[in-house]
């Protein structure tokens, strides 16, 4: 699926929720069936794929064979549990942030292209297919060019005597993980983040120069202020995304589980320690309460961020 | 929206057991009996007398039409060509080979799941750790063959029942790599990122066999695994171990050039890599056995144990052999004559002295892997 730029109200819109009640009865036609009865179907949707499944998840946490305990979400005070959630918290805001800052970059470099050009429109159109390219395709993308006889690594240590694995194969722990989560990171932040950077004005920049100011000026004192919350809120985006992300660690790193996810995958497969499944709910509900702090910082962020874009 | 993205990843993770749960027990109201409700006779059979004779058992599977199978990997101990020659064999039977690549945990999962289903696994083919248990859900059964297993091998009941097993061995590309002689060769300079065991041995029985190697090899004994995660730790330390998953593929592309494995999934490779050998170290081997077991609720119960009668008969005992791994019946073949030969003199040699561990060993051992294997090995 592709995601697109978040939704701009059409032009001269308000936010005045009186006038978009009017509107959507107007366009709705039929009196007295509600606008909402179109959303049943997503809302069933949800249900049944999301909400339902998190809950069993969750409350497989607190089940036991016995019934209800505690155990499994005391045992999250475990060491080695703790420094796994470090882990993937680590890894997940050391992603977000390269990812953010390349992206934002590559953002700023785009708006030179003009709003319609093919150049842009073939950057967009990528990076809408590299942001869901993950998992084991991904993966296996880097072992074969930087894996241990990966085409780059064979080639720097033929043709200049490099080897990028004197210390090790890092590729294939957690250092390892980092390369190929910017690798999505990055076009996901050019998808969230242009919308934002186009939504400058050129008559911004035009008011600046004619009273006086600066180039560097502008960036500092109406630039960044008004994108500021976008770019926080595609950060946070972007740090949810690497947390959750699962396949192309479980398809890398194959000792020591050292994420979350990895953790989970444990907890219910294993053939070794048995009797752990409850446990992997448990571990769901940490990550749910940390995508929850961090989904409700987006929301609050990104209605801030939405007033620059009217 | 980018939102929804998120929630797809987010939820991918965690949902993952709850939605397979969920969608396979929401399809499960529309799930009907196929045909006759299964006989009684055939899901309490401990044995091919209830049936009457062997021709009796048959005419019953064929009769139930179908055989659910889980958990067998085609190029894992020659399964491929046991599966084949069932279904050559018993046409009328079709053969539903469901999730090869799952552990021996995910199994029991798998019949717990789909329970009362005709989806449900028939039969099991499980770790030991894991057959210890789960005895709930195993149906009691003798095969004809009985006698010739070793008692180490069986549960005594016939709850669940050795099948085939092998010794841990290290498997290693002969073109670009000395034969190793001992454990403490791999922590030269040679073997620089070069190492790898095949899965985590908090997760996978193999690698967990591993561990249990390292430690006998450096003077342990099983009660205590420690010795075996200081080795691994002492491998990571000196740059050579390789932590990627090991598949065919990577044994092929020179990937993982030296791997930890059991010597028929280690023999396997051989189709793959020419150069690739096999050695069993000197010393104390570690050798496994996996096991047979019979859900006891079989949505299939006849064609369950004429699978088991097939799997221990001299024919499929064979197979086994072709593929690597030592059958269970390989001691009492030899002595009837009935083993091929030539497969057997083209095993690796088994070492002088071997341990398997305890229920109890194995579960300790479990418990220390948990605490400090991820720590040794990052």
């Amino acid at each position: 699926m592709t995601i697109l730029a978040p939704i701009e109200s059409p032009p001269g819109a308000t936010d005045a929720g009186t006038d978009a009640t009017a509107r959507s009865s107007r366009r709705s036609g039929h009196a007295g069936v509600p606008a909402a009865i179109g959303l049943v179907p997503f809302a069933l949707y949800l249900a049944l794929f999301l909400a339902l499944p998190t809950i069993f998840a969750v409350g497989s946490g607190f089940a036991s064979d016995d019934g209800f305990t505690l155990d499994n979400v005391l045992a999250l005070g475990d060491p080695v549990i703790v420094s796994t959630f470090a882990n993937s918290i680590g890894l997940s805001a050391l992603t977000a942030v390269i990812g953010a800052i390349l992206g934002a970059l590559a953002c700023y470099a785009m708006l030179g292209l003009g709003e319609g050009s093919r150049s842009r429109g073939l950057v967009e159109a990528a990076s809408g297919v590299l942001a869901q390219f993950g998992g084991v395709m991904l993966a296996f993308a880097f072992i074969a060019t930087i894996g241990l006889q990966g085409l780059v690594t064979l080639w720097l240590r033929d043709t200049f005597g490099i080897d990028i694995f004197a210390d090790g194969a890092w590729i294939y722990g957690l250092p390892g993980l980092v390369l190929p989560y910017i690798y999505f990171q990055v076009p996901l932040m050019i998808i969230t983040f242009l919308p934002a950077m186009s939504a400058l004005k050129p008559q911004w920049a035009e008011a600046n120069l004619s009273l006086g100011g600066t180039r560097a000026g502008f960036w500092l004192h109406i630039g960044m202020p008004v994108l500021a919350p976008s770019f926080l809120a595609s950060l946070l985006l972007l740090f949810a995304n690497a947390f959750s992300s699962y396949a192309t660690a479980a398809a890398l790193a194959s000792q020591g589980s050292q994420i979350v996810p990895l953790q989970i995958r444990t907890a219910l497969t294993s053939e070794t320690m048995l009797g752990r499944e409850n446990l992997a709910g448990a571990l769901a509900l940490g990550m749910v309460v940390v995508m929850a702090i961090t989904m409700g910082l987006y929301a609050l962020v990104e209605r801030r961020a939405a007033r620059w874009r009217r | 929206m980018p939102r929804t993205a998120i929630v797809k990843r987010a939820s991918a993770a965690l949902a993952l057991a709850a939605a397979a749960s969920l969608v396979l027990s929401s399809c499960a109201g529309t799930e009907a009996e196929a045909g006759d409700a299964p006989a009684t006779d055939a899901a309490t059979a401990t044995s091919i007398a209830d049936f009457g004779t062997f021709a009796d058992l048959e005419a019953a599977a064929k009769a139930e039409g179908a055989l659910n199978v889980i958990a067998l990997p085609r190029d894992w101990a020659n399964y491929g060509e046991i599966l084949d020659l069932f279904a050559e064999r018993y046409p009328e039977i079709s053969i539903t080979e469901q999730s090869p690549d799952v552990s021996s945990a995910e199994e029991i999962q798998a019949a717990k799941t789909n329970a009362g289903l005709d989806t449900a696994p028939d039969v099991f083919d499980l770790g030991l750790t894991v057959a210890l248990q789960s005895t709930d859900y195993f149906a009691p059964y003798k095969v004809e063959t009985w006698d010739d297993i070793p008692d180490a091998l069986k549960e005594s009941n016939g709850l669940f029942v050795g099948d085939y097993g092998g010794y841990m061995s290290i498997g290693y590309d002969s073109s670009k790599y000395d034969a190793p002689t001992a454990l403490d060769d791999l922590l030269g300079a040679d073997y620089k990122g070069a190492v790898a065991i095949n899965g985590d041995p908090t997760q996978a029985g193999a690698a967990f066999a591993a561990v249990g190697l390292a430690t006998v090899q450096s003077g342990g004994d099983l009660d205590d695994f420690q010795p075996g995660i200081d080795f691994f730790q002492k491998l990571n330390q000196a740059g050579n171990m390789l932590k990627v998953d090991v598949t065919t593929a990577t044994v092929t592309s020179g990937e993982t050039p030296v791997v930890f494995d059991w010597d028929y999934l280690n023999a396997a490779h051989t189709a793959s890599n020419p150069a690739w050998e096999v050695v069993i170290l000197d010393g104390t081997g570690y050798a496994g056995y996996y096991n047979q077991a019979i859900n006891k609720d079989a949505p299939h119960p006849a064609a369950a144990r004429l699978w088991q009668e097939f799997l221990y008969s001299d024919d499929v005992q064979n197979l086994w052999l072709k593929g690597g791994a030592r059958p269970v019946r390989m001691e009492a073949m030899i002595d009837a004559g009935t083993i091929d030969q030539a497969l057997a003199d083209a095993l690796p040699e088994a070492p002088d002295e071997t341990v398997v561990p305890t229920e109890a060993q194995s579960t300790d051992a479990g418990t220390l892997l948990g605490a400090n294997w991820a720590a040794a090995v990052n």
